[in-house]
Formats: structure tokens, sequence, C-alpha cells
């Protein structure tokens, strides 16, 4: 039988999980994101900025420690839904979500960062119209994942129409995003890269590929992040070794004429979780 | 070193570079805060005080989380504070040529790290708050700060960590691109 997330059982679900995804990465740095600091930390030889991450490393313990977010930023909520085939995607579901997303802001709490674009007034609860932006998937399960999007990481994100006989620039067009942005995105940041697909197409690949683990890469990615890493820019734009966490990336097919490049910077305080909505009987 | 509010000559001796604490009081303040603060005058005793690129997430009477903001977004709104008396400026990301020009013989630029704002707030009491309807990010809150640990990124003689850094950052870009451009297709 299809089940509307209209339903106040279901509906209650739904915001519970997405409340529930948004507290946990708010106050959890995941493992794979800590265990590639603390690899850092131990490789880093710049005074400054292994001081730098000492700090943070002492930060993501007191956050976990009190409970409290990492981070003042608590960033937009970015949110993934996949849904099982028995679920209907109707406008209840993103109410729910953006439910979800009002008891989250009460209750972990979060800054209330969402503001109308030219007057600046503030909603004060981070919903708005397209916020949370909510994307929909199908899926097998019933998953509410969260990326809440500090603003200082991605304000130097960057987007480049490349020409189709330049993917051999892809690299230097990615370090570049990071000389330009120096210290701003807090640094040692993570890049999530996508190629391909169309203008906005890229820009919504390089933000997914953030959500992949960063215990691996690729040798393309780990080119590009060697590369990013001999700029010195170093934790906070003060120096040193350790620019970038990782590099991820996402390709997509384009047009014959096109090469879309977006690099979506993440700062080091790479929040993300996820929740299986438990569905009523 | 450790640092006390009010700041005075001590701030000179400070050299980019150097780990310090600072304790005593501190005003956050960003974009809004600084427009008003310009606009309509400064509502604390500036002499001395330091100023802190921060919006904070506050409970009641508490401070959950405190950590800086982008300070190059006020680049432009910096010169008034400097020349009422502030000492030292906090932020993350350092600040322009501009604002480096006027630390000159009188204030620091002192860099905490971004993101921690656990950290900060485990050493911050508040003691009160100015401008509290431009919202919670955009208040400028005053806090007693308990030796916040601190690198001094530009100092009060022209050396600047974020634009030596910069600097050795594009050389090696160019180095980079160079040697991309070399290699065979």
């Amino acid at each position: 039988m299809m089940r509307d997330p209209g339903d106040p059982a279901l509906f209650a679900a739904i915001a519970r999980a997405t409340r529930d995804a948004l507290a946990e990465a708010e106050v959890n740095l995941p493992r794979d994101v800590i265990a590639a600091l603390e690899q850092a930390r131990s490789r880093e030889r710049n005074p400054v900025a292994r001081g730098e991450l000492d700090q943070i490393l002492a930060n993501v313990a007191l956050a976990a420690e009190r409970n409290a977010p990492l981070c003042q930023d608590t960033g937009v909520p970015v949110v993934y839904v996949t849904l099982p085939p028995e679920i209907a995607c109707t406008f209840s579901l993103y109410r729910a979500v953006e439910e979800g997303v009002r008891r989250a802001t009460r209750e972990v709490p979060l800054r209330p960062n969402v503001v109308d674009p030219l007057t600046r007034k503030n909603t004060g609860d981070n919903t708005g119209p397209g916020i949370p932006a909510v994307h929909v998937r199908p899926g097998n399960e019933f998953r509410i994942t969260v990326l809440p999007k500090g603003a200082g990481a991605e304000n130097v994100s960057r987007l480049g129409m490349l020409l189709p006989t330049e993917a051999g620039t892809i690299p230097r067009f990615v370090t570049e995003t990071v000389l330009l942005a120096g210290g701003r995105p807090c640094p040692p940041v993570i890049l999530g890269v996508g190629i391909g697909g169309t203008f906005d197409g890229a820009a919504a690949l390089a933000k997914e590929a953030l959500l992949l683990p960063i215990d691996s890469m690729d040798q393309y990615e780990q080119a590009i992040c060697d590369a990013v890493n001999t700029l010195g820019i170093g934790p906070m734009g003060l120096g040193g070794d350790t620019t970038a966490l990782a590099v991820k990336v996402r390709r997509s097919a384009c047009h014959t004429a096109s090469l879309p490049v977006a690099v979506n910077v993440q700062c080091w305080a790479a929040r993300r979780a996820s929740r299986v909505v438990e569905v009523p009987p | 070193m450790n640092l006390r509010t009010p700041l005075g000559d001590e701030v000179l001796d400070l050299r980019a570079g150097d780990r310090v604490t600072l304790s005593g009081k501190v005003y956050t303040a960003r974009d809004e805060a600084h427009e008003r603060m310009r606009r309509e005058g400064i509502p604390f005793d500036p002499r001395g005080a330091a100023v802190y690129h921060c919006g904070p997430v506050v409970a009641g009477e508490r401070i959950l989380a405190a950590g800086p903001t982008t300070s190059a977004r006020m680049n432009a709104f910096t010169g008034f504070l400097l020349e009422a008396g502030v000492r030292a400026i906090i932020g993350k990301g350092g600040m322009s040529p501009a604002v480096r020009e006027l630390l000159r013989g009188r204030a620091v630029y002192l860099a905490f790290t971004g993101g921690c704002a656990v950290l900060a707030a485990s050493r911050m009491r508040l003691s009160g708050v100015y401008y509290p309807d431009l919202g919670m990010a955009e208040a400028v809150w005053a806090i007693e700060l308990d030796h916040l640990p601190l690198v001094v990124g530009m100092d009060a003689h022209g050396a600047d960590l974020f634009a030596e850094v910069g600097e050795k950052a594009k050389l090696q870009f160019r180095r980079l691109s160079n040697s991309t451009e070399k290699e065979p297709a």
C-alpha cells in the first residue's frame, strides 16, 4: 500500500529523522573526517599549523563531550532523501523535512542563518523559500541525509564552463580555487568536485561529492589533493602542509561542446549524518 | 604571552606567528554591528578594547558556540574602531593591506582557529549585549574571556602571516602551472 507523508504519524517520523540527523551532524564529526584530521596532525611540520590542528581536535572532542554544535555557523540545511517505492513523493514530504529543521533549530539549538536574499530579513527558523534544499531520489530505504553547509567555505566555491579541450586543466582550476580562497574557507578543506553535466548539474555533483567518505581517494583525486597541498596555505591560511584533507570527484556525461567543472569547498567541519525514517505501521 | 584587556603598548611587542592567550572583555561584531557603530557611535569604551568577529550561538545567559567569522568582510569598516583606540581585532582569515597599515604602531590582528566554536565558548562568560534587535548573529555581545588561545596573524609593525603565506602560495601555483604546461598532452 502506498503511504502518504501527510499521514500524521509518518509526517512526525520524517520530521524526527531530519531533526535527529541534524542534531548528530552538528555535534559529532564523522569518523573518517576525524581520522583525516589526526593523520594530518601527525604529518604536519609547521608549528603554527600543528597548534591550529590541535585546537581543531580539542574542539571536536569538546563538542562531543558537551553535546554542543561544533561550529557557531551551523550552516544552511541541505537534505538528501531516498524514497522507497511504497512512499509517495508529495508536498507533505517537503513540509515534514522543514518541520524537522525547525525542531533542530529550537532543540540543538542551531543559529538561525536563513534570510531573504535582498531584504536580509531573518526567517528565524532556518527555513524559507527553497531552504532547506531537499533532493529526493528513488531508493531501497527511506533515508534522510543532512549536510549542514557553512557560509565561509560555500562563499569561495566556484564554477567554470571550461572548453571541451581543457580537461587537462581541471586540476589547475581546482588548485586555483583553493589559492583564491586562501584562509577564508577554514582550511584544511575538503574539495567536492563535479565534472560534467550542465551548469547547475556540475554544482549539484560537487555538493554530492561531499557526501562521499574521505578515507580513500583514487589516483586522480590524490594527484589534485597533493597539488593543492604544495600551496602551503595551511590550516586557517596561517601556513603549513595541510591545506586539503581530501578531494572527492563525481562525474556525469555532458554536451560535446561543454565541460562544466564545479568546486564546492567544504571547511574542516565536514558535517554530515544520516537517519533511516522509522515508518510507523 | 598572556594578554589582558584593557590592552596597551604591550601589543606592540607581539610579532606575527606568536602564540598568545587573551583574557578580559571582548565585544563581538559582524557586518551589521560595524555599520551601526560607524553610524551611531561605539556603544562600549573602545580604548584598549578587543573586538571579535563572531556571531555566537547564545542560549539564555550561556554561550554555546562562538568561533570566528571571516574577517575580510569587515575590511572597509575597521578604521574607525582602530582610530577610537581598539587594540586587538580577533577573527579568522586575515584582513586587507589597508587594515595592515592601520594596525601599524597601535594594534594587532589575532587569529582564532575557525570552527573551534565550543573551544572558544569553554573560555567565555556572557556579560551583556548591545543591539539585540540585530538578532543573535549580528548583535554585539560583551563577553568575559579566560585565556582564549590565539595566534598573532598581523602585528603592529606591518608583518602579516596571511599575506606571506598567500604570496608563497601564488608563486607555487605559478610553478605548478608552468610545469603542467610543459607536459605533453
